[in-house]
C-alpha cells in the first residue's frame, strides 16, 4: 500500500513508550537486535526471561509496551517507531495479540526476520476457543467489558499454582477492541523477511488449526511445544521455545546459511 | 561477452551514483531485492544535499523542511514521532545517517570516489569509470545496471542579467549559509521560489534593507492551516478526491482568508491557477512585507555599476545580491542521449526515472513533488529494483511490461498543466505520481 492518506492527514500522536532491554556484555557482531511485543494485558515485563536468555546468546534484546488503550494502528505505529529507533535492522517477535501487531508492522517496516508466538491472527477462531475455555471471563469482553484470562488458558499444568497466581495478578484486565476480531488479513511483509510461527498444541486461546493456518500463510509449519499454555515466555519450560527461536534465527540469518 | 582485462566485471551488481537520500533508498531497496550494490559518493559521508559539510549542499543555518514530517519520511523508516512537524536540516541529516546505519548501507558505499563516466557496454551492461574525488588514477568496472541519484539541487542556475554589478557581491542562494553575512547590508533577493522567500525572510530579520524581486505573482501558502501543517490539510482534499477545479477554488478561498491579498504590498497577482506552479510555503513573507521590512519589486532588467535597474525603470542600490534562481540538473558523466535529454539538458524519462532506450539505466529522485521527496524516491527505487529483478528473471514478461508502460501518456503521471519554466520540468503531484508507480509495481507483481 503506497497511498497512505490516513498517515498523511492524521498522523498517530507521539507517545513515550516504555522500552526495556537486556544487552550482551560484549558488543555483538553481526547479530540483529530483537524487539519483543507483548499481547493483550501483558506488559514488557513478561519478556524478562526471554530477554535475558537472548542477551546471553549475544543478541541485543528489547521489549516495548504499545500504548495502553491504543487501537491496532497506534500499536503498529509504536512498534515501527521503536524498531526504527534501534541501531540495526531488527527482528520482531510478537506474542498473542502482540503477534497481530507485529504482523501488521511487517507491512510497514522491513524486519530482518519475524517470529509470531501463539499468534492471535484469526480472531473468530480465537474468540470461539476462549469462549469454550473460559466463558465467564470472555463473555463480558464480547460486550465491551474487560477480558478475564484464567490459569488454564495461559499456562500448562506444570507451572506451580502460586507462580501462576502471581502472573495472573500482574496481567491487566483490558477491554479488547472489536478490531481484534474484525480486522482485515495482515498485509504482506515488506522485504520478504524469514518468518517463524511458534505455539503449543495445548494452547487454549490459539488452537492448533489456527497455528497451522497462520504458519501456512507465511509459507511454513509451526514449531510446536506440547504441554505448554498460551504464555510460552512465562510457562514452565520457557527456555525451550526461546532457545529454538534463537537457533532458528542464527541459522536463517547468519552468512552462509 | 569477455570483458577486456583492465575492466573489472562486477557481474550482476548494480552501481548507484550518490549517497544522498535518494541514493541511500536505492541501495537499501536494491539490496532488499537481492542485488549486490556498489555506491560511489564524491563526498566522505552520506546525506548529499542535507549534509551541510558538503560542498554542494544548498542548506543554510536555519533551513527547515517545508513539507511536514509524515509527508517527508521514508515510508518504511519513520522519523521519530517526538520530532517537530517541520524538522531542521540537521535532524534530516541525522535521520539519513541513522537510516544508513540501521540498514548497514555503509559497507557498500565508496566514499570520496567520483563517477567520471558511464558508458553502455552492450547487452544492457555498463562500464563505470571512477576516480578519487578531485583526481587520481581511474578505474573501470562493469555493472548490470546503473541507478543515478546525483541530486538536482546542486548546480546553480544563474540568471541571465545584462550588465555588470560593482556595488558589492553577487552570490547564488546555494552559497548563502548564515545570516551573519546579511547584517548591515542592503540586500536584493532575486527569485520567488521557496529558497528566495526563505532568504528574503531571513534578510528581513537581519539586514538593513531588503528588496525581493519576483518575475510573476505566486500563491503563497502558509505553513499551518487550522492548527495543522498545511500539506496535511491539502492531503485531505486529495483523499476526498475533489476535482482539480474544486481544489483550486478552495485553495484560493483559503489563501484569501489566511494570507490575504498581497497585491497591496506591490506583489503581482498570480498569472496562473493554484497547483500550476511549485507550491511556495511561507508564513512569514507576508508578515515582513506588512512590516515594511521587505520591499517587493519586479523583474531585474539590468545591472549598472553601483545600481540595479528594475522593470519600469526604477533603480535601487543594494550591496549584496542573492540569486535564488534555482538549480539545473546535471549528469556530466552521462552522454545526454542516454537520458534522451534535449538541447536545454532536460531529460525525457519514463516516470522521470526510467531511461526510455536503456532498460538498465534509471534516475532516482529527479522529481519536484508537492510533498516530501523521500517517499517518492523510495517507491521509485523499489520499482527500479523490481524492474531489474523481473528483467533478469523473466525477460519476456519484462518486455511486455515495458511495452505497456511506454504506451502510458505522460499526463497520467505528471502534473497536467504547469507554468512552462525549467523550475517545473520535474513537477509532479505526489498522489498522482505514487498511483502511477503503484500500478507499475502491481503490474510487475502479477508478472512474477
Amino acid at each position: 500500500m503506497i497511498i497512505r492518506f490516513e498517515d498523511w492527514t492524521d498522523p498517530v500522536p507521539p507517545f513515550e513508550r516504555e522500552v526495556v532491554s537486556r544487552l550482551p556484555e560484549e558488543e555483538p557482531t553481526g547479530k540483529p537486535p530483537l524487539l519483543f511485543v507483548p499481547g493483550l494485558g501483558h506488559g514488557s515485563w513478561v519478556w524478562t526471561n526471554w530477554l535475558t536468555q537472548a542477551a546471553g546468546r549475544g543478541f541485543r534484546a528489547y521489549a516495548v509496551t504499545p500504548r495502553p488503550g491504543g487501537d491496532l494502528r497506534a500499536h503498529v505505529h509504536d512498534v515501527v517507531q521503536t524498531a526504527a529507533s534501534l541501531p540495526r535492522q531488527a527482528v520482531l517477535v510478537g506474542h498473542g495479540a502482540g503477534a497481530l501487531t507485529v504482523a501488521y508492522a511487517l507491512g510497514r517496516y522491513p524486519a530482518k526476520a519475524a517470529v509470531l508466538a501463539a499468534p492471535v491472527l484469526d480472531g473468530w477462531t480465537t474468540l470461539g476457543t476462549a469462549l469454550r475455555a473460559n466463558p465467564f471471563g470472555t463473555l463480558p469482553a464480547v460486550f465491551g467489558g474487560r477480558l478475564g484470562l484464567n490459569r488454564r488458558q495461559l499456562f500448562g499444568d506444570k507451572l506451580p499454582v502460586e507462580r501462576a497466581a502471581e502472573y495472573l495478578e500482574r496481567i491487566d484486565r483490558v477491554r479488547p477492541r472489536r478490531e481484534l476480531i474484525t480486522h482485515k488479513p495482515a498485509p504482506d511483509p515488506v522485504g520478504a523477511p524469514p518468518m517463524l510461527v511458534v505455539g503449543s498444541p495445548d494452547d487454549r486461546i490459539v488452537p492448533r488449526a489456527s497455528l497451522d493456518r497462520t504458519a501456512a500463510r507465511y509459507g511454513g509449519a509451526p514449531l510446536l511445544f506440547p504441554g505448554m499454555g498460551h504464555d510460552l515466555m512465562l510457562d514452565e519450560g520457557w527456555a525451550e521455545p526461546i532457545g529454538a527461536i534463537l537457533d532458528w534465527l542464527e541459522k536463517a540469518l547468519l552468512p552462509g546459511a | 561477452m569477455q570483458s577486456p582485462p583492465d575492466i573489472a566485471d562486477r557481474h550482476d551488481a548494480v552501481c548507484v551514483i550518490g549517497a544522498g537520500a535518494s541514493g541511500l533508498a536505492a541501495i537499501k531497496n536494491l539490496r532488499e531485492h537481492g542485488f549486490a550494490v556498489d555506491c560511489y559518493e564524491r563526498e566522505t559521508s552520506v546525506g548529499g544535499a542535507w549534509n551541510w559539510r558538503h560542498d554542494r549542499s544548498p542548506v543554510y543555518a536555519s533551513t527547515h523542511l517545508i513539507s511536514s514530517r509524515p509527508l517527508t519520511e521514508f515510508p518504511d523508516f519513520p522519523m521519530p514521532d517526538s520530532w517537530p512537524d517541520y524538522p531542521h536540516h540537521s535532524q534530516v541529516l541525522s535521520y539519513l545517517e541513522r537510516y544508513a546505519a540501521h540498514f548497514g548501507l555503509d559497507d557498500c558505499i565508496w566514499f570520496g570516489t567520483e563517477v567520471v563516466s558511464v558508458v553502455p557496454a552492450g547487452e544492457g551492461r555498463w562500464d563505470v569509470t571512477t576516480q578519487s574525488t578531485g583526481g587520481g588514477s581511474s578505474r573501470v568496472q562493469r555493472y548490470a545496471g546503473v541507478v543515478v541519484a546525483n541530486g538536482h539541487n546542486w548546480s546553480p542556475a544563474e540568471p541571465a542579467i545584462e550588465g555588470e554589478f560593482r556595488g558589492g557581491r553577487v552570490i547564488h542562494a546555494s552559497a548563502y549559509k548564515d545570516p551573519a553575512m546579511l547584517r548591515h547590508r542592503r540586500v536584493l533577493v532575486i527569485g520567488g521560489g521557496n529558497s528566495g522567500c526563505d532568504i528574503a525572510v531571513e534578510a528581513a530579520q537581519h539586514a538593513d534593507t531588503v528588496w525581493h524581486s519576483t518575475r510573476r505573482g505566486y500563491w503563497y501558502a502558509p505553513k499551518y492551516l487550522f492548527g495543522r501543517p498545511a500539506d496535511q490539510v491539502a492531503s485531505r482534499l486529495l483523499r476526498w478526491r475533489l476535482p482539480l477545479r474544486t481544489r483550486q477554488w478552495l485553495y484560493r478561498r483559503t489563501l484569501a482568508l489566511t494570507t490575504g491579498d498581497l497585491t497591496r504590498y506591490g506583489l503581482r497577482k498570480p498569472d496562473h491557477q493554484p497547483y500550476e506552479s511549485h507550491p511556495i510555503v511561507n508564513s512569514q513573507l507576508a508578515y515582513y512585507l506588512g512590516h515594511g521590512r521587505i520591499t517587493a519589486v519586479g523583474d531585474v532588467t539590468r545591472f549598472d555599476g553601483q545600481s540595479v535597474e528594475l522593470a519600469g525603470g526604477k533603480r535601487i542600490e543594494p550591496d549584496l545580491i542573492i540569486t535564488a534562481t534555482g538549480y539545473a540538473p546535471r549528469f556530466e558523466f552521462l552522454e545526454p542521449g542516454l537520458l534522451d535529454a534535449d538541447a536545454d539538458g532536460r531529460p525525457d524519462l519514463h516516470l522521470h526515472a526510467f531511461a526510455r532506450k536503456h532498460p538498465t539505466l534509471a534516475v532516482v529522485g529527479l522529481l519536484q513533488p508537492d510533498a516530501g521527496l523521500l517517499p517518492l524516491a523510495h517507491w521509485q527505487s523499489v520499482a527500479v529494483a523490481r524492474w531489474l529483478r523481473l528483467r533478469a528473471a523473466d525477460p519476456e514478461r519484462a518486455t511486455a511490461v515495458q511495452q505497456k508502460e511506454s504506451a502510458r501518456p505522460i499526463r497520467a503521471w505528471s502534473r497536467r498543466q504547469v507554468v512552462p519554466t525549467r523550475r517545473h520540468w520535474f513537477e509532479v503531484d505526489h498522489v498522482d505520481y505514487l498511483r502511477a508507480v503503484e500500478s507499475l509495481l502491481r503490474e510487475m507483481e502479477t508478472a512474477t
